[in-house]
């Protein structure tokens, strides 16, 4: 029998990642497809705590740790320093949401505007877990975060971080998701084959943040696959858009959030809201794809 | 290469401390299976080795043993209590229902 | 060789003599010719170097502190908000032990917009564990920037070499080229213990609790302490190559001396010109120049005011609710000594207003007539 991903487990146990935490796993899975040969760097964000405390690691690769707003800078940095020894290295931009969206996104543009030879990976667990849920440019329309009370909860949806990048016409950018790491591992090994600046999202559920349980993590990663919340897709270029996973039978977006205490004071008005925006955010993706379903 | 150690490290002194904070061992002392309230025990009558428990496994906390089962080659998974968080995600994603839980006593 | 060069350029030609082998920069005014130079030199392959051309300076100076983890030598230039904006990843560099090299142009900070010199951004720094080298002219410049790299990489702390706006960053001045060789000679390549190598992986500034960070900051106290004695000894190498010695300080004119002037980058060569003129008169006065302001060369400031009856600090920067900055420095540092004369500090020349030769002159004469201390600032030019 073979493995379905490969075997070899770079990053080590002990680490301090919350019980069902997909950041863990995220970082589990790129390492599976990036290797030992590469290095990463941090900035503010869980993995700064998960990694575990001076003078231990978990990665087992070469990991440095930055300022919140510097992730792809760092990288920048870095990439150039092993080009001026003549190194080929794989070096990669590891940050949160809040670090990506939010105060990162000025060093990321610009490093993607550079095309930068840097992989940036945005493990997306849609708000500031690691402070204690606050809100980000990527937490989700009327989700609860601690800044965000159930009496007045997020009032704007998720920032489009995808068209933005993809508006930066870097070589490739892929969305992934923790519930299927064989796709996760084939576009992260595409990804580490390219030059230039590749950026890839992973969809992270957060069981403390989200209010959910910690068994459901992969079921609440896939449910977003399955109602089309988050759809897995490939940018080349910034022009052709492709989608990697097709959904057969399509869900409803209640039974993805009914499983979320982050949604629980929702109406039924408020989910028919979302799914509605959930329709119309898929049929602009369509156009881009080209496909029509 | 990092190297374990079965406790957290804390330098006695400057002079046995590296010059700036630079990580020199693994996390491997940092026995997380205390932070397991529900034990996951695999019923291996029942496991098809299909390996999906391991592959979700966030620590990660299950090994896979390489075994021969009806003359094939199959990877048994066997999980490590030292470090499995509890946290369900194996048993609730488990196909065929092969692993079941017990209450942590202590 | 001899060229004709402004001091923003010394900064590039010293980059380049160094072998700088990232550089990462954001243009602002009064900077802008050192990176352009810079990219000149790598486009045509004078300089083999990476230039990230960045999109502010925060990512400048994260570009160079990652760079230089890996074990390369890394250059940026900036100055006023440039550097302000890059405060935060200016502790970075000092905690990840990163010795980066940067040149600051002295500018006034905003509001109200100013592009005119001032010493308040960089001294704004002072505590972030950066060494800072304030330069009276051009050669200094492009001397220091070789020094600084030296300094820098022996006790792995990033340093600071500072030039005034306009009256450095812009003005031409004969410099004397040293030969490649020789630098090559004088700055040994970049070695790191601890560097970025998937070969050997590490884990660089993660997560430390009570019962290790302090330790981590006594040993960053002890590495710029130990950056004291260096600057002389490299200082006095480099005259052994180059036939131009430096310190820590620069002193002129004070054998016999029963007053000082302090004071710090041009004015300070200024001052000069003020002294040679009272000494004509019969006074005997001579110059204090700080060179090296972190490490403070408290030792030095301490010996050389013992044997006087008066000094002058005259800063060209401001601490609001306190006073100038060297004068707080030098009086700090005199405290607690037996023989000390009064200390008189003297805040001129802010937003780049001219200080000339009769203006220090004024000074020294206005402290003449004073019997003591009466108050922490003597405003020297205001319109009040």
């Amino acid at each position: 029998m073979k493995l379905s991903i490969p075997e070899e487990e770079i990053m080590g146990h002990g680490h301090l990642a919350c019980q069902g935490c997909g950041a863990a796993l995220a970082m589990r899975y790129a390492l599976k497809a990036f290797g030992r040969n590469t290095v990463m760097t941090f900035p503010a964000c869980c993995w700064s705590v998960i990694d575990g405390p001076f003078p231990h690691s978990a990665v087992n690769v070469p990991l440095f740790h930055t300022c919140f707003e510097a992730a792809a800078s760092t990288a920048s940095g870095i990439k150039a320093g092993f080009d001026a020894q003549g190194k080929d290295v794989n070096v990669v931009a590891w940050a949160g949401d809040g670090g990506t969206y939010d105060i990162g996104i000025q060093a990321l543009s610009g490093a993607a505007e550079r095309n930068d030879d840097i992989i940036y990976v945005c493990y997306d667990n849609e708000a500031y877990m690691n402070t204690g849920v606050q809100r980000s440019g990527s937490t989700p329309y009327l989700s609860w975060t601690t800044t965000t009370p159930v009496k007045h909860p997020k009032q704007r949806p998720k920032k489009d971080i995808v068209s933005i990048m993809a508006a930066h016409r870097i070589p490739y950018l892929a969305t992934a998701s923790v519930a299927f790491p064989e796709d996760m591992i084939t576009k992260f090994k595409k990804a580490k084959d390219i030059k230039g600046t590749r950026f890839l999202l992973v969809f992270s559920p957060c069981p403390p943040g989200w209010r959910a349980n910690p068994e459901n993590t992969i079921k609440l990663a896939k449910l977003a696959v399955l109602t089309r919340v988050f759809p897995l897709i490939e940018v080349e270029n910034g022009r052709v858009w492709k989608l990697t996973k097709k959904v057969r039978t399509v869900k409803p977006v209640s039974e993805y959030l009914k499983l979320q205490g982050r949604f629980r004071h929702l109406s039924e008005d408020d989910v028919a809201v979302i799914q509605e925006n959930t329709n119309k955010d898929w049929e602009i993706l369509m156009d881009k794809v080209g496909e029509k379903d | 290469m990092p190297k374990k150690s079965e406790v957290k490290i804390i330098f006695e002194s400057i002079k046995d401390m590296p010059p700036l904070a630079v990580s020199l061992y693994t996390m491997d002392y940092n026995k997380t299976g205390s932070w397991r309230n529900v034990r996951p025990i695999i019923d291996y009558d029942k496991c098809t080795y299909c390996t999906i428990c391991w592959k979700f496994c966030p620590e990660p906390s299950i090994d896979l043993e390489k075994i021969e089962v009806d003359g094939k080659e199959k990877f048994k998974p066997i999980i490590n209590y030292k470090y499995c968080k509890g946290c369900g995600i194996c048993w609730t994603e488990c196909p065929v229902d092969a692993i079941y839980t017990e209450e942590e006593s202590e | 060789m001899r060229k004709v060069i402004i001091g923003n350029h010394a900064l590039s030609y010293g980059a380049m003599l160094s072998r700088a082998q990232v550089i990462a920069a954001y243009p602002i005014t009064p900077q802008t010719e050192v990176i352009e130079l810079l990219s000149e030199m790598c486009a045509n392959g004078e300089l083999d170097a990476k230039f990230i051309k960045v999109e502010s300076e925060h990512s400048a100076m994260t570009a160079c502190v990652g760079a230089s983890a890996t074990g390369v030598r890394t250059f940026t230039a900036t100055s006023a908000q440039g550097l302000a904006l890059m405060h935060e990843v200016l502790h970075w560099a000092v905690g990840a032990r990163t010795p980066v090299v940067m040149g600051n142009i002295n500018r006034a900070m905003a509001p109200p917009w100013t592009i005119w010199t001032e010493q308040t951004d960089s001294l704004s720094q002072r505590d972030t564990g950066w060494m800072q080298i304030y330069c009276q002219n051009n050669q200094e410049v492009l001397d220091s920037v070789i020094q600084a790299y030296k300094v820098a990489e022996q006790v792995k702390l990033p340093a600071m070499v500072i030039l005034a706006a306009f009256v450095l960053s812009h003005t031409s001045e004969t410099v004397e080229m040293p030969e490649q060789e020789k630098v090559d000679e004088f700055l040994p390549p970049y070695e790191l213990e601890y560097k970025i190598d998937p070969d050997d992986p590490h884990a660089f500034g993660g997560l430390t609790g009570p019962d290790g960070y302090f330790e981590l900051r006594y040993i960053i106290q002890k590495a710029i302490e130990d950056a004291i004695p260096k600057w002389e000894e490299v200082g006095e190498e480099f005259g052994k190559l180059f036939g131009r010695s430096y310190g820590l300080v620069e002193t002129y004119k004070i054998e016999d001396a029963k007053e000082l002037i302090i004071s710090s980058a041009t004015v300070a060569s200024t001052a000069r010109s003020a002294i040679d003129y009272l000494r004509e008169k019969g006074k005997k006065v001579g110059l204090l120049r700080i060179r090296v302001f972190r490490p403070f060369p408290a030792e030095k400031v301490k010996s050389l005011l013992s044997a006087i009856d008066k000094a002058i600090v005259i800063d060209r920067n401001i601490s609001f609710g306190a006073s100038g900055i060297f004068y707080q420095e030098v009086k700090a540092a005199c405290y607690n000594e037996k023989n000390k004369p009064p200390i008189f500090g003297v805040i001129t020349g802010l937003g780049g207003r001219d200080v000339g030769k009769k203006d220090i002159i004024d000074i020294y004469e206005y402290v003449m007539k004073q019997d003591k201390v009466e108050s922490d600032i003597i405003w020297k030019g205001v319109r009040v």
